[in-house]
């Protein structure tokens, strides 16, 4: 399988009052096209700092890391956020629509951001949020939707560019377990139907068992990874 | 487009806050307000000077004799003992002058007029008294400046010829010397450079009766008698025709009057017209306005430092935000563009609202002043703008400190 991200010798240190502090080390991680793949740790294992530097959202401070075999250090501000636009679809905890903005213009925001015209745009936002479900509440304000709403709008907006990668950190920490659970099978219908690669980041072990691999990470390193895939949803 | 989604973003971000947004852009309405208040106010006392000058007759053109300078002046070594000369006779403009520069120019002229000013003094009928000038006018006068004669007539050749001692008052000073008496016909005592004459009053012109001081006109030949003056004029005011080119006239009459004295040792001609006097008080009145106006613009820069700072807040305030539209691909310059519209939105509001409150200002002060009001659109184009260049100037260093926020520490920004 065709390799997307590549992670050579990640190190990533940060400078806390003068001393270096190390949060990733020796972080070697390949992901196929079209693998479902998570990253679990406790909090302040590194798996955050992983996400934000695989999302192209930080720098390592050396090592690797090539996205769709182009090395991603060498970038300058304005590819990177090429990238993030482009190449790569973000869903958070905390949902992070940005507030008094509708639903579907917190859809077509990427895509406005790629320079895609307004009328296609909404065209396409509307599309994507019948698709999570969400059609009859285009025109509600983030503050006048549920959590499990917001983040399929999140979810919708996430694949406004039609990414290759979906990087989600802890997509369902803030909803109920009912609420989450219709979450995690919307990632599963995106992997399974539309072929996205996604790279979950959860504290969780029962989540992580759905995805095909588990990476697990401690204090800044790999410790182990291997074979999930025990997800009954379809 | 983002540019369009950049500004409803900005004016949706101030409706939700309203009240903040009022008080920020208060210092860009008291700015632009009191600029737009002081040019447009400076403007209407300019208009109304320079109309009130042009009704004086500022296109009239007035040809006077002055002495040779040092230089020019021909033998005679002994001048300074005398100090400067009274003109003689032979140096004053004649009426065969005039006769001969009519001939020459007589479709280019409307009216040419004489006036002998007499003097200053004193009006008295029964027992009331008014301070009066007292000026000789040709029969011409009444029609050259427009004087509206409301009973009576105006002074007339036969007048001038017999040297009869009639007069033309104003009617402000009927109204003060004999209320509701009929004027025309009575005795009028006027005392002028200590002598007192009799006159008949034969006709009063329409006034503005709130000035102090109102003039008398009499015949020519009456008023030269009086003063003591020779035959002939030291000044004679042309009125142009409708057609004339007013400052080509000026030149051409300059060089008329100046080859009929140019065999004159001591003294020539010159003319001149009102309408470079205008222009110099216009100017003046224009610089002085501005400068005030500059210094009301001072304002403006605690407004838009006012604005800087509720940027900031924003900017803090919405980290988060700005964190999430760089990770769905938001370049520094588009984070950097939406914050500078939305402090250009601020000024421009504000600036259109300070607009608003100028013209207010402006009207009330003209009004007050007794001019009416002018609006100058080009100021007001000019302070919108201005205000939204406060915006980006002032948008600017927020906006670059929120484009430069690291994407990672925006987003995890509690």
């Amino acid at each position: 399988m065709e390799k997307l991200i590549e992670l050579t010798d990640i190190y990533k240190s940060y400078t806390v009052g003068g001393e270096q502090l190390p949060v990733l080390q020796d972080i070697n991680l390949t992901v196929s096209r079209g693998e479902f793949v998570a990253i679990v740790g406790a909090s302040g294992s590194g798996k955050s700092t992983l996400m934000n530097i695989i999302g192209a959202l930080d720098r390592p401070t050396s090592g690797s890391y090539m996205l769709e075999g182009r090395d991603i250090r060498q970038m300058n501000d304005k590819q990177l956020s090429r990238i993030r636009n482009r190449k790569i679809g973000f869903v958070f905890q905390t949902f992070n629509l940005i507030s008094r903005t509708s639903a579907v213009k917190n859809v077509c925001l990427p895509m406005l951001y790629a320079g895609i015209p307004a009328d296609k745009a909404m065209k396409r936002a509307r599309r994507l949020l019948e698709q999570v479900d969400m059609g009859e509440r285009m025109k509600h304000n983030p503050n006048e939707l549920s959590g499990g709403q917001k983040q399929r709008v999140a979810i919708a907006r996430s694949m406004a560019n039609d990414p290759q990668i979906i990087l989600a950190d802890e997509p369902t920490g803030a909803l109920d377990s009912v609420t989450g659970r219709m979450i995690m099978d919307l990632f599963h219908d995106l992997h399974k139907k539309q072929g996205k690669t996604i790279v979950l980041i959860t504290h969780s072990p029962q989540l992580a068992q759905e995805c095909q691999r588990i990476v697990s990470i401690k204090d800044g390193r790999i410790v182990s990874e291997m074979k999930g895939g025990k997800y009954a949803g379809f | 487009m983002l540019v369009f989604e950049n500004i409803s973003r900005a004016i949706s971000g101030l409706w939700a806050n309203k009240m903040r947004a009022l008080l920020t852009m208060l210092g860009i309405i008291i700015g632009i307000g009191s600029v737009i208040g002081i040019v447009s106010v400076g403007q209407s006392m300019t208009n109304g000077i320079s109309e009130s000058m042009r009704e004086m007759g500022v296109g009239n053109i007035t040809v006077s004799i002055e002495e040779k300078s040092d230089e020019n002046r021909q033998g005679n070594g002994n001048y300074f003992i005398f100090g400067r000369s009274q003109p003689r006779r032979e140096d004053l403009i004649s009426d065969d002058m005039i006769a001969e520069y009519r001939r020459a120019y007589g479709d280019y002229i409307s009216h040419i007029y004489r006036t002998e000013s007499v003097g200053s003094g004193r009006a008295q009928y029964s027992l009331t008294e008014e301070q009066i000038n007292a000026v000789g006018a040709g029969s011409e006068y009444a029609a050259a400046n427009g004087l509206n004669i409301l009973t009576g007539r105006f002074l007339k050749e036969d007048d001038e010829r017999r040297q009869r001692k009639v007069c033309v008052v104003s009617s402000g000073l009927c109204s003060r010397l004999m209320p509701g008496e009929d004027p025309i016909g009575k005795e009028l005592d006027l005392t002028i450079n200590g002598r007192l004459y009799v006159f008949y009053i034969v006709g009063v012109y329409e006034s503005d009766s709130a000035s102090r001081t109102q003039t008398v006109y009499m015949p020519l030949s009456t008023a030269k008698r009086i003063s003591g003056a020779d035959d002939g004029y030291q000044s004679i005011t042309v009125v142009p025709a409708a057609s004339t080119d007013t400052q080509q006239f000026t030149d051409a009459t300059e060089r008329f009057f100046a080859s009929l004295y140019s065999a004159n040792k001591n003294y020539t001609a010159s003319a001149s017209n009102m309408e470079s006097m205008v222009e110099s008080v216009t100017d003046m009145m224009t610089n002085v306005s501005l400068a005030i106006a500059v210094i009301a613009g001072i304002s403006l820069l605690v407004g838009g430092i006012g604005v800087m700072n509720i940027m900031l807040v924003s900017i803090t305030e919405r980290t988060r935000e700005i964190g999430t539209r760089k990770a769905l691909g938001a370049t520094n310059g588009t984070i950097m563009m939406q914050f500078i519209t939305e402090s250009v939105i601020i000024c421009a509001i504000g600036g259109l609202m300070g607009v608003g409150v100028g013209l207010i200002i402006g009207n009330v002060g003209a009004n007050l002043l007794g001019y009416s009001a002018a609006v100058s659109l080009p100021t007001i184009m000019a302070a919108v703008r201005f205000s939204m260049a406060i915006g980006v100037f002032f948008g600017f260093y927020p906006a670059g400190k929120a484009a430069r926020l690291n994407p990672i520490d925006a987003l995890r920004y509690e």
